[in-house]
């Protein structure tokens, strides 16, 4: 079994809140991120995929292939945004890190057929730093196919 | 209970197969294909496997790990050009996970000789790539 990660940056501010709760509510549930102007991180975000490596190459994937990829599906589209206005998915979802990894899982799994195409890959996990002190973590271990 | 140990070594290598144009070379490999090499920072981590002995309350002698990973691991590929000087990178290209794979080649054996299970390596190559490696079926 062989995974390779790759680690990438980006920056965004949020502001945490749920529509659903008054303003109390939701400076109990979360805090100084509910701050009405927001406020900004600097991102970590991990990506693994799984796979034999090529037997000509010697890759798992090209690390061209796999920055053009993330790249085009998740950073260009979030780097240096705002989530709540600028990203249309966190309209109606709190952009915590949980569901930051949930979308760009989603924004992963839409663009690699595009971008990886014919790459028997698996994206065997995500991994999310909001700080150096908070990271959040998805599918490790089991692991399913791209395509 | 999983058992980790960290090593480091520096190398250089150039990423290109022989079976390819350089063209074809720096389209997949990028800089990494540049004709006289180039360094990296390795660190190294070794897991193994194991139940905690009643006895004397490790899974293993971290001591012992440590010797065998300098012996099999460190001694050969420290400050050596892989292409050049580690077999068997005169004929396989030394990429992340060609390395990887020849690491877990080295230490299986040394490891089971000790009474322990070699369960993963990870090997990375500077802060923003790494490899996870393992021929252990997964449970």
């Amino acid at each position: 079994m062989t995974v390779l990660t790759r680690r990438y940056r980006f920056s965004a501010s949020h502001r945490l809140c749920s529509a659903a709760f008054s303003e109390e509510r939701n400076r109990e549930v979360f805090g100084k991120c509910a701050n009405a102007f927001g406020h900004g991180h600097n991102y970590f975000l991990e990506v693994s995929v799984e796979g034999e490596p090529d037997p000509l190459s010697g890759m798992t994937v090209p690390r061209r292939d796999l920055d053009s990829w993330v790249e085009a599906t998740v950073l260009s589209r979030i780097d240096h945004t705002h989530l709540n206005t600028d990203i249309s998915e966190f309209r109606d979802l709190v952009p915590t890190s949980e569901n930051i990894l949930v979308v760009i899982e989603s924004w992963l799994r839409q663009g690699s057929k595009q971008h990886l195409p014919g790459k028997a890959l698996r994206l065997s996990g995500l991994r999310l730093e909001e700080t150096p002190r908070n990271s959040f973590q998805i599918g490790s271990g089991e692991s399913t196919c791209l395509h | 209970m999983l058992i980790t140990r960290k090593a480091e070594f520096s190398a250089s290598h150039v990423c290109a197969s022989p079976q390819l144009s350089s063209e074809e070379n720096e389209r997949l490999y990028g800089k990494e294909s540049r004709p006289h090499g180039h360094g990296h920072n390795y660190v190294l981590e070794v897991t193994l496997q194991g139940e905690v002995d009643p006895v004397h309350g490790m899974v293993l002698d971290l001591k012992a790990l440590k010797e065998t990973i300098r012996e099999e691991v460190l001694d050969v590929y420290d400050h050596r050009f892989l292409n050049r000087e580690v077999r068997p990178f005169d004929v396989v290209v030394p990429t992340l996970e060609n390395i990887a794979r020849d690491i877990w080649s080295r230490l299986v054996g040394p490891i089971e000789a000790m009474g322990s299970a070699l369960h993963s390596i990870r090997l990375h190559e500077s802060d923003e790539l790494f490899v996870h490696y393992s021929e252990r079926h997964a449970p």
